[in-house]
């Protein structure tokens, strides 16, 4: 039997074994989609290297740990998540905080917002909203060659759920605070489901944390309806222990004159993939696809953008740069394709990189696949090193060498950062981002978890 | 102030510069002409310390101390002056961070504290208005999307902020229409001190109807071959370097 058998049969063992539990900590709806996702899985299995868009990451010593499978928590542990402050707590947004995937279930189960957005548990919405959570549940998250999804479908009991009415607009940012921690290994799997109705206005801001130093996988799957003529902005700060290992998929359904923007800014984390798919389902739809990674040591980040043009006269753009430093790596696969009928379609990508030591590297692979021929499609990728004569000229102005170099370090960044839709939330995201560059980012100055100070993996 | 003595260096095993000997003292202005490639930048990025050429011989003194010793940083703090010939874009550090990273270092050097954002503010408006500056390129990324003229102001501009000891400016009149020249003309004779001086690189002598030099001297192919007043800069308008060229080669 080789390892990746080994991997497969241990989930299923898992499967067998927590089927009860977790069905009886779920809702009949989700249940209904478990034992087939998990045949599924057991055929695709863990997605290993040979897997081409898999190839730069290495999964498989993450699988083949031992974790405590984290299904259902208890109410003592919401008593971590509602003490946590975030580095960006003071922002003006509907704020809140799940803990290993959960909805902390202290102050109710769903939550209603001024006018009419729902947020809350998404196991208890597939009950309160079963109509609206069976019209989306698991219909765009099916790519049917990455094992995880299916795997997540099987074994996810819960996660956050939003739910936009038609024609609502929100006034300020839905803040959720996404913590990782466990005084054991862990795995975690949570689901989320977004659902933005048409003319409708969402923004969304998740912040990624583990404060814990033991080692955590996470397997997360995010589904996400945009209705037509309804905008969605989803901005992802990942900031996490070297010992975690975080893997995403975001999966955006965009109907008619749509528009959503997806941004995955990468701080920290010891292994990272983000797999984000637009699916452009109606004319005139607008996606954005950005990233930003900065990693050192012995990190490895991952991007998989897949932008699938459906439809006619969509536009899309992707933007993705990063800082490699150490001996650390990094993988952007970006992937267009346009289908036979998707005239009109204008489509562009951009992956820069820099890398900071000769040790450190990107694997940076664009793919387009167009089958229509009205169509306005651009890529380029760049790797290269700091610019000398950029370099020269700040320091010929008084600025030490290393103060400059890290002003054309957050220079080259700064240009995800624009992107990002409220202004608070850039001046943020400029903050942390220069504070990340001069090694002052960690978890532990602000916060309040009296956990071990001066973790080794801070 | 400066003394250059017997300088030479090469550029990927190449002699640009084959033993220059230049002294420059306080209040005084010396131009460097001479015809394209001859050594005029080469020497400019020298005394600023680009690490591009290798010195292979002679010495610089700056201010009594060694120069070529010293890291491009330094050398500013201590109140040396580039302007380049091609001020570099660089997108996404904006101009008031960069200039207020800049003073603010200076002043780190000189055992002041941090300058104060009111402060700050007042001293970008008057300089800004000594070059004439638009506004709303300070609040842009330094030097992205100036046109050639704007950057060249731009570098009078710092050069203003940093109140330089020695200015170098390589070639600050090329690419510049006559108006453009005269407020960069103008700039740079309203900063003059008299405990400051200015080496002033040109391949034209229209430059020097604004900014009147001291001592003009003529580089050909890595030397310095004549010095002379101010009149020597007119006799290269009227026939051209080629007379130089044929004065070199027949000695």
């Amino acid at each position: 039997m080789d390892r990746s058998e080994i991997i497969t049969d241990k989930f299923k063992d898992l499967f067998r074994d927590s089927s009860q539990r977790l069905e009886k900590n779920s809702s009949e709806l989700i249940n209904s989609f478990r034992k087939e996702a998990m045949e599924q899985f057991l055929a695709l299995g863990v997605p290993g290297r040979e897997n081409e868009s898999y190839k730069y990451a290495n999964l498989e010593p993450w699988f083949a740990a031992d974790y405590k499978s984290y299904f259902i928590p208890e109410q003592a542990d919401f008593k971590i998540a509602e003490d946590f402050k975030c580095e960006v707590d003071d922002l003006d947004a509907y704020s809140l905080v799940l803990l290993n995937g959960f909805f902390p279930t202290l102050n109710g189960t769903l939550m209603e917002l001024p006018n009419g957005i729902w947020v809350g548990s998404l196991a208890y919405a597939s009950v309160r909203f079963r109509d609206i959570v069976e019209k989306h549940y698991s219909k765009y998250a099916l790519n049917g060659k990455d094992g995880l999804v299916p795997l997540n479908t099987a074994l996810a009991s819960d996660g956050l759920f939003v739910y936009a009415p038609a024609g609502v607009k929100l006034d300020k940012p839905i803040q959720i605070v996404n913590l990782v921690e466990s005084k054991e290994d862990m795995l975690v799997q949570h689901r989320n489901l977004v659902v933005v109705e048409e003319n409708t206005d969402v923004e969304l801001i998740v912040c990624d944390h583990a404060i814990s130093p033991q080692k955590f996988l996470t397997n997360a799957v995010t589904e996400v309806f945009v209705g037509q003529n309804a905008s969605f902005d989803i901005l992802r700060v990942q900031n996490e222990l070297n010992n975690a290992a975080k893997i995403t998929h975001t999966f955006i359904h965009q109907e008619r004159d749509s528009r959503a923007v997806t941004n995955n800014i990468t701080l920290h984390g010891g292994m990272v993939r983000n797999s984000t798919y637009h699916w452009l389902n109606g004319t005139g739809a607008e996606s954005n696809a950005l990233g930003l990674y900065l990693t050192d040591k012995w990190q490895h980040v991952d991007n998989f953008v897949n932008i699938d043009h459906a439809m006619p006269d969509c536009t899309s753009k992707q933007l993705f740069k990063g800082v490699m430093d150490d001996f650390s790596t990094a993988s952007f696969n970006g992937r267009i394709r346009v289908a036979r009928d998707a005239q009109g379609t204008r489509a562009y990508q951009n992956n820069n990189n820099i890398l900071l030591t000769d040790d450190a590297r990107v694997y940076t692979k664009p793919q387009l696949e167009i089958y229509a021929d009205d169509v306005k499609c651009s890529h380029g990728a760049t790797v290269g090193q700091l610019d000398e004569e950029a370099l020269f000229y700040l320091r010929s102005r008084g600025i030490h060498k290393d103060e400059a170099r890290l002003m054309l370090m957050f220079g080259f960044a700064h240009e995800v950062i624009e992107n990002i839709k409220s202004e608070a939330m850039r001046d943020r995201m400029d903050g942390l981002l220069l504070q990340r560059l001069r090694g002052e980012l960690s978890r532990c100055t602000t916060c309040v978890i009296n956990c071990e100070k001066d973790l080794p993996h801070c | 102030m400066l003394q250059i003595k017997d300088l030479k260096a090469t550029i990927e095993g190449k002699e640009i510069l084959k033993g220059i000997s230049l002294e420059v003292k306080e209040g005084e202005i010396h131009a460097i002409m001479g015809p394209n490639g001859s050594g005029k930048s080469t020497l400019a990025a020298v005394l600023a310390g680009r690490e591009f050429a290798k010195i292979t011989h002679g010495s610089v003194k700056y201010m009594g101390k060694d120069l070529l010793e010293m890291s491009p940083e330094e050398r500013s703090k201590e109140g040396i002056f580039l302007g380049f010939q091609y001020p570099i874009e660089i997108p996404g550090v904006s101009m008031v961070n960069f200039m207020k990273t800049a003073i603010n270092e200076h002043r780190k050097h000189r055992g002041e504290d941090p300058i104060s954002a009111s402060d700050f503010l007042k001293i970008m408006r008057e300089k800004k208005a000594l070059v004439e500056i638009d506004s709303a390129l300070t609040s842009r990324s330094v030097n992205e999307g100036f046109s050639g003229g704007e950057k060249k102001r731009n570098e009078i501009f710092q050069m203003a902020m940093l109140e330089p000891k020695l200015s170098i400016l390589d070639e600050t009149d090329s690419g510049l229409d006559i108006d453009a020249l005269r407020v960069v003309a103008n700039g740079v004779n309203k900063l003059k001190r008299d405990d400051s001086a200015t080496i002033v690189i040109t391949h034209y002598q229209r430059l020097l109807d604004y900014i009147v030099p001291d001592v003009v001297h003529v580089l050909f192919d890595g030397k310095i071959v004549k010095t002379a007043g101010k009149e020597l800069a007119i006799e290269l308008e009227e026939k051209g370097y080629d007379w130089i060229k044929k004065e070199v080669d027949s000695e």
